[in-house]
């Protein structure tokens, strides 16, 4: 009779659900066929988790507001410049920089699934990948931006750039004033995932004096 | 219109979801489909999701990663749909026949 015995509960182990049984599966097979191997596995959830994340993106804003060569070089090949803190990418992927200035504002999106610059900003946030905003971002910029607390003034030009497979988005916020004479590592602390992706502008100094308050 | 959501949340709220996410890049990575590939299908799975009625607002979004990946290993022949579920059951059984406590492991 089941469930009557008080060592029932120590006789077997309770199974996971059928989502985790259906991953388990599909990774002991392809480990048993040599697609994968565990190790591999490890290292790229270790990766994402814990290594790669907007941190990246922060260094690359803060030395492209520091240095204009280094500003030059991330418009004419922004792949290489980012490698150059070693943050490469995967195969096949081509990182595009693309600057807010006063008169012009970016937005990212991947309207057809989650495209993102993981290797400067981790994995997109949930969202990045729900279907509102990769409907609304390119249909209503300007209100996802109000969404996000963002306002513009009537004549600054929002640009959408949808991201794919081959092509990654990363915005360079524009530098806030009252920030003459701070360290990259100073700027930092101004510079958010979100004004990365260009759903908000930069923190201004007061900002970052309220925020720590 | 629905409003966006701003909450983060972790990049994975389960384990099986960064399993999932780690199986596909590996098999990215070693040239078994491509990125463009994988985009693709994925974009297709969340379409396909989304006219059977999911809200689609990025909380299910590793499920349909998930089947994402096991259509594309189906269609490659890498893992079909019946080995899969055969291994499932292996799985559940052997799951069901360890005592609790001792690590499971397919006979």
């Amino acid at each position: 009779m089941p469930h009557d015995g008080h060592d029932h509960d120590h006789d077997h182990t309770e199974p996971p659900s059928d989502i985790e049984l259906r991953v388990k599966s599909l990774e002991s097979l392809l480990v048993e066929k040599g697609l994968v191997d565990p190790a591999t596995l490890d290292a790229l959830v270790d990766r994402y988790e814990h290594h790669v994340g907007p941190q990246n993106g922060k260094k690359v804003v803060a030395r492209a507001w520091t240095d204009p060569a280094y500003r030059q070089w991330l418009q004419d090949d922004a792949s290489a410049a980012i490698g150059d803190f070693g943050f490469k990418g995967r195969q096949g992927e081509h990182m595009v920089c693309v600057e807010n200035g006063p008169k012009v504002h970016n937005l990212v999106v991947c309207t057809l699934c989650s495209c993102y610059p993981w290797t400067v900003l981790g994995l997109p946030p949930v969202w990045y990948k729900s279907a509102p905003y990769r409907s609304r971002a390119v249909a209503d910029p300007r209100g996802v931006l109000t969404e996000f607390g963002t306002t513009l003034a009537p004549d600054v030009d929002v640009r959408v750039w949808d991201s794919t497979s081959e092509m990654r988005y990363l915005v360079i916020p524009e530098r806030p004033a009252g920030t003459d004479g701070w360290t990259a590592e100073q700027l930092e602390q101004l510079i958010t995932r979100n004004s990365m992706i260009g759903v908000e502008k930069a923190r201004t100094p007061e900002e970052l004096k309220g925020a720590a308050e | 219109m629905t409003a966006l959501k701003q909450e983060d949340g972790p990049a994975f709220c389960e384990p099986w979801q960064a399993q999932a996410f780690a199986l596909a890049n590996a098999l990215i990575d070693k040239g078994i489909f491509t990125a463009e590939e994988w985009a693709q299908a994925l974009g297709a799975e969340i379409k396909r999701a989304q006219a059977a009625g999911d809200p689609d607002t990025g909380e299910t979004y590793y499920n349909h990663w998930l089947a994402t990946l096991e259509r594309l290993c189906a269609d490659k022949g890498l893992a079909l749909g019946d080995e899969v579920a055969d291994r499932a059951e292996e799985w559940r059984n052997a799951y069901l026949a360890t005592p609790h406590g001792q690590p499971v492991a397919l006979k």
